[in-house]
């Protein structure tokens, strides 16, 4: 299982960027009983066999590594949300592209910690390649959306460090004001 | 901390840039690319590309591109860098935490030394210091 949700999270934006997705839609609410994540991207997609496979963590798609056994991204997924009174929900069409909805009881005992959101949405802007992601932030109270076209449009390249650490600051800024409420 | 706009984000941009420009105009000529596959992640590989991008800013290395990769096949040794370099053997870095993660920036890439006890994918052995 991993240490916090925001694990999770790039976990599943990795996932969608491996298939191949061009576009990449992700939204994270969080709320005082729930925290829910989607991700939803229109990469390669799975048939029912490839699904069904996709939860054995003794399975790891062939092509990715030559040597490699196992493949634990949805598995833990299932884990997390087994432990915590949660959900996990995968829609995939080949040649079109996967969702998955996960939930979770955020006052669940065995929950994992929300962890760094902020360093997390930058993280998930810089992966290599050039696919685009939209972000949509909610709370019960607020929200925000922003993409990853909009941020390169505003700071220039995304590898840079300085640009990395402004962007930090932008999610920063936005996830206090979801929080104070301004 | 009020909210940040993408127009604000772009005069903070703006400004940063005038200053890089003063600074240093060299060109981009690293890579550093942090691996976050699951077993990355698992590992602690976003604190790992957290400390790399707040040692690169703090130290105002700016001709380095940083960016992240899935699993590069060493889920042994995670989190693992990989960092290329003009005048450099290519490493990949295994078991690099946050305190690694600064080393590898003020050792590899500002004093061009070689972190012996981290290199996974070694470059011939006479280059080792």
């Amino acid at each position: 299982m991993h240490a916090s949700v925001c694990d999770t999270l790039t976990d599943l934006v990795q996932n969608a960027i491996e298939s191949g997705a061009a576009r990449i839609e992700t939204d994270v609410h969080t709320g005082p009983d729930r925290i829910e994540l989607r991700v939803k991207d229109n990469g390669k997609g799975m048939d029912k066999t490839a699904l069904r496979r996709a939860v054995d963590p003794f399975f790891s798609e062939k092509g990715k590594h030559d040597r490699r056994r196992v493949g634990l991204g949805l598995p833990l997924l299932y884990q997390t949300a087994e432990a915590a009174n949660g959900s996990v929900e995968v829609r995939s069409v080949p040649g079109q592209g996967t969702e998955v909805r996960f939930t979770l009881d955020a006052r669940h005992v065995d929950a994992p910690p929300l962890g760094d959101l902020p360093a997390t949405l930058v993280g998930l802007m810089a992966f290599e390649g050039t696919y685009e992601l939209v972000l949509k932030r909610t709370t019960d109270t607020g929200s925000y959306a922003v993409s990853r076209s909009e941020l390169r449009d505003a700071l220039g390249d995304l590898r840079e460090p300085a640009c990395l650490t402004l962007a930090k600051r932008f999610f920063e800024a936005n996830e206090a004001s979801l929080t104070n409420g301004r | 901390m009020a909210k940040l706009t993408l127009d604000d984000l772009r005069k903070l941009r703006d400004e940063q840039q005038k200053a890089m420009t003063k600074r240093d105009p060299s060109n981009k000529s690293a890579k550093v690319i942090v691996g976050m596959g699951t077993c990355g992640i698992a590992a602690g590989a976003k604190e790992t590309f957290n400390a790399i991008i707040e040692e690169l800013d703090a130290k105002g290395v700016d001709s380095v591109l940083v960016s992240q990769t899935g699993c590069m096949g060493l889920c042994h040794s995670e989190p693992t860098v990989e960092v290329i370099m003009p005048g450099m053997p290519v490493v990949i870095y295994g078991n690099v935490d946050a305190a690694t993660g600064r080393q590898l920036v003020n050792e590899h890439i500002i004093n061009k030394r070689l972190i012996d006890n981290h290199i996974c994918d070694k470059p011939a052995i006479d280059i080792v210091r």
